[in-house]
C-alpha cells in the first residue's frame, strides 16, 4: 500500500517534471510560435474552462449553459483593467480614450476578472438557481446572450468600447503562464471537490430531497457551486483574452458555451482528469490534426472528393455522434486518472503477451531449475 | 417533544392537512396511519421544513418549528428518512452515511461502527455504490444515514414500501432497536398492522384529518380500524 503511493507519487513527479522541461523546451525554441505551441496554450485555458463547468454541470447536476457570458465577463474586465494608459486614447478611438485612465498589475486584473464574473453570477443566482434542469439551461443561456448584447451597447462605449476590439492589453510572454494559472485553479477546484462542500455538491446531484432531508442548505451550495465555477470562467475568459491578444464581445457566443460543454461530455460528465485530457485532444483536433479536411487535397491529379471549406466540421459532428451513442460515459466516466489503473492495464498486457509468446521459454525455465 | 397544533397545509391548490394536532412525547413511537392521500407524507415534510404551511404551529420542545428551514431543524435533532429511501445511488454505502453526518463537524467513527452493528449488512458492503443494494438494504442505510446525524426524533416516511415482509419485519425490528436506544420515533405507514403493533400511539388519518387516536394495541382492535386497513 505505502509502496504504491511512493510510486504513484513518484510517476506523478516525473510526469510533471517531463511536461514542465517540454514546454520550458517550447518556451525557448523555434516552436513558440508553432502550432504546437498553440495547441497547448489554448488547451490549458480550455482545462480551465471545461473543469470549471464540470464543477456545475458534472459534479453539482445543475445544467447551466451561461459559461460564455461569465467568460466574457472575465475577458472584458481583465482587458479593460490592463490596456496602458497611453494606448487609450488609440484602443478607445471612438470614446475619446474611454473612463478608464489607469491601468492595472497583471495578477490583481486578473483575480479581479473573477471576482467581477463570480459578482454577477451571485446577482442572477438567486432566480435562477430555484429554476430546474432545462429551465436553467435556458435562462443561464439568456443571460450570456443578453448580457453579449448590453457589453456592445453604444452607450456602454467609455467603458466597453461597445461592439470595438479590445488590444494592447498586458498579455504574458512565456508559455508557462497559461499552464501555470489554469493549474493552481484546477488545483483549488479539486480540492473544494474533495472537501465536505463536493460531497453536498454530489449528494445535489443525485437526489436534491434526499439532500434537502439530509440538512445540506440547497440553495446556499448551489449558489457556492455557481459562484465558484462562474469565478473560474472569468478567470479562464481572461487567459483567453491573453492568448488571443484581443477581444470582442461578438466572440463569446452560445457556440462557445457548447464547445466546452462538448468537452465535458467528451472528457467524463464528473471527471477533473477526463476533463483536462478532452481538452487538450478537442482543441488539438479541431485547430490541428483535422486541419488537413478543410483544405481541398489533390494527389497526383485525383482530387479527393468532399475535403473543403466546412468539411473538418462535419466529420466533427459524426465523431461526436458516435461518442454519444456509443461511449456515453466520455473518455472516463465518472472516474479519475489513477496510476494503479494504469499499471494494473500494463499488468494484464504484459500477462497477455506472455501467454502468446512466453510459453516454450518457461519450459526452459523450468528445466534450469531443475 | 414534539407538538403538532391546528396545522393546515396545501400546495398546487389541494388542501392536503387540514387541521391536525398531535403530540410525539420523548422516548416514545408514534405512527400515523392512512391511505394514499391522506396527507401523511405532506406532514412529515411540513415538519422537516421542506413544506410551507397555512396555519397552526410546530413546537419541539417548546420552540416553533414553522418557518425554520430544513438545515435548521436537522440542526435541532429532527432528521427525515424520506419516502422511497432515496439514498443517493453513485456514491457508496459509506459515503451516503457520510453525507447523513453532513452538519456535524466532529469525529464520525463511533457512529459509524454504531451504524454497523445495526446494520452488519452495511459493514459488508460499505464500498459498494448504493445504487447497486436491494431494496431492503436501501431502507437500511437510508435509516443509518438518518442516524448519522446524531437526531433526538426521527421520522420515517413509510419504511416498509415495496419490500418483502420478511425484509419488513427486520426493519420494524430495527426501528423497535433504535427506540430502545433512545431516538424518539415518527413512522408513517400504510402497512397499519405491522405500524400498530410496534407504535406506543397511533393516529389514523383520512383526507387530511385525523379521525381516531389512541395507544397502538387499542386501535388495533378498533372495528373501524380493522375494517378499513386490516381487511377483517
Amino acid at each position: 500500500m505505502k509502496n504504491k503511493k511512493t510510486r504513484n507519487l513518484l510517476c506523478t513527479l516525473l510526469l510533471a517534471a517531463v511536461l514542465l522541461g517540454l514546454l520550458l523546451y517550447i518556451d525557448n525554441s523555434d516552436l513558440k510560435s508553432s502550432m504546437l505551441s498553440a495547441v497547448l496554450q489554448k488547451g490549458a485555458i480550455y482545462a480551465l474552462l471545461v473543469v470549471s463547468m464540470n464543477l456545475l454541470n458534472g459534479f453539482t447536476g445543475l445544467f447551466s449553459l451561461g459559461q460564455a457570458g461569465f467568460m466574457l465577463l472575465g475577458a472584458y474586465t481583465y482587458a479593460i483593467l490592463t490596456i496602458p494608459v497611453a494606448q487609450r486614447a488609440n484602443v478607445y478611438q471612438y470614446f475619446d480614450g474611454g473612463l478608464v485612465q489607469f491601468q492595472m498589475p497583471q495578477l490583481p486584473a486578473l483575480i479581479l476578472a473573477g471576482i467581477v464574473a463570480a459578482l454577477f453570477a451571485a446577482l442572477i443566482g438567486a432566480p435562477v438557481l430555484r429554476l430546474k434542469s432545462d429551465y436553467l439551461a435556458i435562462a443561464t443561456l439568456g443571460f450570456a446572450e443578453i448580457l453579449r448584447a448590453v457589453i456592445q451597447w453604444e452607450k456602454l462605449g467609455p467603458l466597453t468600447n461597445a461592439s470595438n476590439i479590445l488590444r494592447k492589453f498586458t498579455g504574458y510572454s512565456s508559455i508557462l503562464f497559461p499552464f501555470i494559472v489554469a493549474g493552481i485553479c484546477i488545483a483549488v477546484i479539486v480540492l473544494l471537490i474533495n472537501s465536505t462542500y463536493g460531497r453536498a455538491f454530489k449528494a445535489i446531484r443525485e437526489d436534491e430531497i434526499a439532500a434537502e432531508a439530509m440538512g445540506i442548505n440547497l440553495m446556499k451550495h448551489k449558489m457556492i457551486s455557481f459562484c465558484t465555477s462562474s469565478f473560474f470562467a472569468g478567470i479562464g475568459g481572461a487567459l483567453l483574452a491573453m492568448f488571443q491578444h484581443n477581444v470582442q464581445a461578438k466572440s463569446f457566443t452560445t457556440a462557445m458555451t457548447y464547445e466546452i460543454l462538448l468537452i465535458v461530455v467528451i472528457g467524463g460528465i464528473g471527471s477533473i482528469t477526463g476533463s483536462i485530457l478532452g481538452s487538450f485532444l478537442y482543441v488539438a483536433c479541431s485547430e490541428w490534426w483535422l486541419r488537413f479536411l478543410d483544405n481541398p487535397t489533390v494527389i497526383g491529379t485525383f482530387k479527393v472528393p468532399l475535403l473543403g471549406h466546412g468539411f473538418r466540421m462535419v466529420v466533427f459532428s459524426v465523431v461526436i455522434m458516435v461518442i454519444v451513442l456509443f461511449y456515453r460515459q466520455g473518455l472516463m466516466g465518472t472516474r479519475e486518472f489513477s496510476w494503479d489503473a494504469i499499471f494494473a492495464f500494463f499488468g494484464k498486457v504484459g500477462r497477455f503477451f506472455k501467454g502468446l509468446f512466453g510459453g516454450k521459454k518457461t519450459v526452459k525455465g523450468g528445466a534450469v531449475n531443475e | 417533544m414534539l407538538k403538532v397544533e391546528n396545522l393546515h397545509v396545501s400546495y398546487g391548490g389541494i388542501r392536503a392537512v387540514k387541521g391536525i394536532s398531535f403530540e410525539v412525547p420523548e422516548g416514545s413511537i408514534v405512527t400515523l396511519v392512512g391511505a394514499n392521500g391522506a396527507g401523511k407524507s405532506t406532514t412529515l415534510r411540513t415538519i422537516a421544513g421542506q413544506v410551507k404551511a397555512q396555519e397552526g404551529s410546530i413546537t419541539y420542545n417548546g420552540e416553533e418549528l414553522l418557518g425554520k428551514s430544513s438545515d435548521e431543524i436537522v440542526k435541532r435533532g429532527i432528521t427525515l428518512v424520506p419516502e422511497g429511501r432515496r439514498v443517493f445511488p453513485d456514491m457508496t454505502v459509506l459515503e451516503n452515511m457520510k453525507i447523513g453526518a453532513y452538519l456535524r463537524r466532529d469525529k464520525l467513527d463511533d457512529d459509524i461502527e454504531w451504524c454497523y452493528q445495526l446494520f452488519p449488512r452495511l459493514k459488508e458492503r460499505h464500498w459498494q455504490q448504493a445504487g447497486t443494494l436491494s431494496g431492503g438494504e436501501q431502507q437500511m442505510l437510508a435509516v443509518a444515514r438518518a442516524l448519522m446525524s446524531r437526531p433526538k426524533l426521527i421520522m420515517m416516511d413509510e419504511p416498509s414500501l415495496g419490500l418483502a415482509p420478511l425484509i419488513v419485519r427486520d426493519i420494524f425490528q430495527i426501528i423497535r432497536e433504535i427506540n430502545k436506544q433512545g431516538v424518539t420515533i415518527l413512522l408513517i405507514e400504510q402497512n397499519a398492522n405491522m405500524a400498530l403493533h410496534t407504535a406506543n400511539r397511533g393516529y389514523v388519518m383520512e383526507t387530511g384529518e385525523i379521525i381516531l387516536s389512541g395507544p397502538g394495541r387499542e386501535l388495533l382492535e378498533n372495528p373501524v380500524i380493522q375494517e378499513a386497513y386490516l381487511g377483517k
